[in-house]
């Protein structure tokens, strides 16, 4: 059974055995083609049109699935990693051991943002960037530049405590706990973590640096913290929306799951504070 | 013109724009009125030289171009994606999760990301 765990409680094994199944997907090109996805709804979903990946009800169930077929392309390289997630109400900080050179590596230097230590640099030779807006092969970042604060736990409180799940439009205009969390709105939680980091994060290429699957598997389970939080409280849309995923229609690009069908992330992985 | 491919659309913007310089912003806004596609509220075009990149944007022509972003922005030439929100706000591909009031301001915020590099044509819908 998957165990996610907080980063910052990884071994050293654990932390080589991700990095090295990151790369190995790299290399084989099967990361790439996750980058792409992203990208193509990151452009594709839009507030007054068909909207499946962001800005809508679906975001989290879609980055769900999402994270699940990479933790499971992950596993085929070695079936005993599993996708930890970045607290980054806790570990807020440039020193936090997540920007070691034997996790992510840390900050650009501030010439051009390039990535100079760590698994990731491009200098390491096993991570240049194909899937790109710019001309650059080298991951950048710029931590804590553009925005000087990630979320406290007071913040991530209090939209954790807003009972509803979405609501009407639906969008990055929609008042509820789904757009507070994605961060249109408010005191603004995920979004703001793109920004902090800077660099490929902020961009919809986002998934080009591998914090991407810590930030979102974090963000996953503050979903789950919310459901247990509100156990009468379930995803909305039931059904009827245009443009909007409904709780049982099917999401592209897989057109096989439903937000229904992943409500429960108990049959697919654990948390380590589960 | 609603026929108009998104490609041809635009190798015939960055033509004019190569063309016709500064002149070519209002000129090609004029036939995306025509085109019944033009937001009314769409922002007014601009064209302006900034940090030494070129950055021009005007309302959008083909319906469908951006998905409805409506407004067509270009960095030294290229196409920067743009996207509109629903309160009014702007975010672009290259700063996607930080709105900003205007697309011009979307712009600017794009070579202060871009710090020099070349912006590369996003891909064909």
């Amino acid at each position: 059974m998957t165990v996610r765990k907080n980063q910052a409680a990884l071994t050293t094994d654990e932390k080589r055995r991700f990095v090295d199944a990151v790369l190995e997907l790299k290399r084989s090109g099967r990361y790439d083609a996750f980058v792409t996805t992203h990208n193509a709804f990151i452009l594709g979903d839009t507030d007054h049109g068909e909207r499946t990946g962001h800005r809508s009800p679906s975001f989290l169930p879609w980055h769900r699935r999402f994270l699940l077929e990479f933790e499971r392309a992950l596993q085929e390289v070695d079936a005993s990693v599993a996708l930890p997630y970045w607290d980054w109400t806790a570990d807020r900080s440039l020193r936090s051991s997540l920007w070691a050179p034997d996790f992510l590596g840390g900050t650009g230097r501030s010439l051009d943002g390039q990535v100079m230590d760590g698994p990731f640099a491009t200098r390491a030779g096993k991570w240049q960037i194909t899937v790109r807006v710019d001309g650059r092969t080298f991951l950048r970042r710029s931590l804590g530049t553009a925005v000087r604060e990630l979320p406290t736990r007071a913040e991530v409180e209090s939209v954790l405590a807003m009972p509803t799940y979405d609501m009407a439009p639906w969008n990055s205009a929609s008042d509820g706990f789904r757009n507070h969390l994605e961060g249109w709105r408010g005191v603004n939680l995920h979004n703001r973590v793109h920004v902090w980091v800077g660099g490929h994060m902020a961009t919809g290429a986002s998934p080009n640096d591998p914090v991407f699957w810590l930030h979102h598997a974090y963000i996953d389970k503050l979903w789950a913290e919310w459901q247990r939080r509100h156990p009468g409280s379930g995803y909305l849309p039931a059904a009827g929306t245009p443009d909007v995923v409904d709780l049982n229609e099917t999401m592209k690009p897989w057109n096989d799951t439903r937000p229904a069908d992943l409500l429960d992330h108990t049959p697919h992985y654990t948390f380590d504070t589960d | 013109m609603p026929e108009l491919s998104r490609r041809q659309a635009l190798t015939t913007v960055a033509a004019l724009a190569t063309a016709a310089g500064v002149a070519a912003a209002p000129a090609t806004a004029a036939p995306a009125a025509a085109g019944g596609h033009h937001d009314p509220h769409s922002p007014a075009p601009f064209d302006e030289v900034y940090r030494g990149r070129r950055i021009q944007g005007r309302p959008a022509t083909g319906g469908h171009a951006h998905h409805g972003a409506g407004y067509a922005v270009h960095i030294d030439g290229v196409e920067l994606h743009l996207m509109r929100n629903a309160d009014g706000t702007w975010i672009s591909v290259v700063s996607h999760y930080d709105p900003v009031p205007t697309p011009r301001a979307a712009a600017r915020a794009a070579v202060d990301e871009l710090r020099g590099a070349a912006l590369l044509p996003f891909p064909a819908n």
